[in-house]
């Protein structure tokens, strides 16, 4: 009884946060995308800030139930979510481990330094994404647009294999 | 041509009038998004092949996501209780203040392209603008959707060259949407009333720095797609004073049938 009575510190909140999965990408933690940006605790009081990758991602509704559901269930009622659009999301913000997962996931992780860049850059060089599946480098863009707003559709000119490229968004 | 913001300027404490014209300006970007992205839905399951109906599929989902920020930032700013919802599904033809080119029908598939690359021509162009604008939120949905625009213009205009300088049927059919569809360029850069009043006062970009920006890019996409850029078209306008084409009653009884068959309906 004395520990649910007890204000929950920050710390604590960040580590159940980590438990909460991209409902997209399962393999991946809200912390991981980056999509938490802050949190506050005010007494009984939890304020959590989270921004959307894309404008219209439709998982965000799904991410803040998960987050209010993981919370509630550790007790903490007195929660706030907040969306915040600025600063706008971007791939820098995931983690180097959940570039590493999304790889082993058979997602090619996105390539820093390689967002879409000037509009004036038709038909420019595609991103060099390696294959997560036979790590070739000889890979194609077969469309920016993907199976979700992050991904984009590539092919492997090794092994064959279409693969989903989450695309760097800077 | 220059990708830099508008100059930041002194923050006028908005006027009363300033704020009702500011509800004005972000509802009708937000339908002029809603409107679009309807439009690009209805390509779902229809598109020549899978990954263009997948590319516009996504463009409709980033459009209707930044229509939501704008109808949510549009309730907050009338204060009169009304939800993006009420704004979205509530309102008829002649309140909606989307300009006639989005809800243009999608014709066939250099229709739907044309159309999307002279929205995404003075889309991207103003949302560089807005996002340094002096109205903090409206320049955070800027900020956010400026990104996703970027993708947008690439696509459009990849694809104006692909079919422009492509095959004889290509190049006869993407000329005919440009004969069609370059009579609704013009309201884009035309401001209303409400957007005069607000470029006074600072809150909207300067409509014919854009128009630059937008007649460079453009100049150069048709060089490359070997179309000629056309000249002393009379240009059509209404849709920002809710002056509609009979296309926008058709739309909108599909778009809201659900909330006006069923009022309150959730799922």
């Amino acid at each position: 009884m004395v520990e649910h009575l007890a204000a929950p510190t920050e710390e604590h909140i960040w580590q159940l946060l980590e438990e909460v999965s991209d409902p997209e990408v399962p393999v991946l933690s809200i912390l991981d995308l980056g999509i938490v940006r802050a949190v506050r605790v005010e007494g009984e009081e939890v304020h959590v800030t989270i921004t959307p990758t894309y404008s219209g991602c439709p998982a965000m509704n799904t991410i803040a139930t998960e987050i209010r559901l993981r919370l509630l269930s550790d007790g903490i009622t007195k929660l706030h979510i907040h969306n915040k659009l600025s600063p706008a999301w971007t791939t820098d913000w995931m983690s180097q481990a959940g570039r590493e997962k999304l790889e082993a996931y058979g997602i090619a992780p996105p390539v820093d330094g390689t967002a879409t860049g000037h509009m004036l850059n038709l038909f420019g060089a595609d991103t060099a994404v390696r294959c997560p599946l036979c790590k070739s480098e000889h890979t194609h863009l077969v469309s920016q647009f993907g199976s979700t707003a992050c991904k984009a559709h590539y092919q492997c000119d090794d092994c064959l294999e279409p693969f989903d490229y989450f695309k760097c968004h800077a | 041509m220059t990708d830099s913001p508008m100059p930041t300027q002194a923050t006028p404490a908005p006027t009363p009038e300033t704020q009702a014209n500011l509800f004005a300006f972000v509802l009708q970007l937000a339908d002029t998004s809603l409107i679009l992205a309807h439009r690009l839905s209805e390509w779902c399951g229809h598109g020549p092949i899978l990954e263009q109906d997948l590319a516009m599929a996504n463009i409709a989902l980033d459009l209707l996501g930044e229509a939501r920020s704008y109808y949510q930032y549009a309730a907050e700013l009338e204060g009169k209780g009304r939800t993006e919802d009420d704004l979205a599904y509530l309102r008829s033809a002649v309140e909606y203040r989307n300009p006639l080119l989005v809800e243009q029908p999608n014709g066939d598939f250099a229709g739907t392209i044309v159309r999307q690359f002279i929205y995404d021509c003075f889309h991207y162009h103003l949302l560089l603008q807005l996002q340094s604008g002096p109205d903090a939120q409206l320049a955070a949905i800027a900020e956010k959707s400026v990104k996703e625009a970027a993708y947008h213009i690439k696509w459009s205009a990849e694809w104006v060259i692909r079919l422009g300088d492509g095959t004889e049927e290509s190049r006869r059919r993407v000329e005919k949407a440009i004969e069609n569809l370059w009579r609704y360029s013009g309201e884009l850069t035309t401001p209303s009333a409400t957007e005069k009043a607000l470029q006074a006062a600072g809150f909207v970009p300067d409509y014919a720095a854009i128009q630059q920006q937008i007649d460079a890019h453009v100049t150069r996409v048709f060089e490359e797609a070997t179309l000629p850029v056309p000249q002393g078209v009379f240009m059509q306008k209404g849709g920002k004073d809710g002056r509609h084409s009979e296309h926008l009653g058709y739309l909108l009884a599909e778009l809201q049938y659900l909330q006006r068959t069923y009022p309150g309906l959730q799922w």
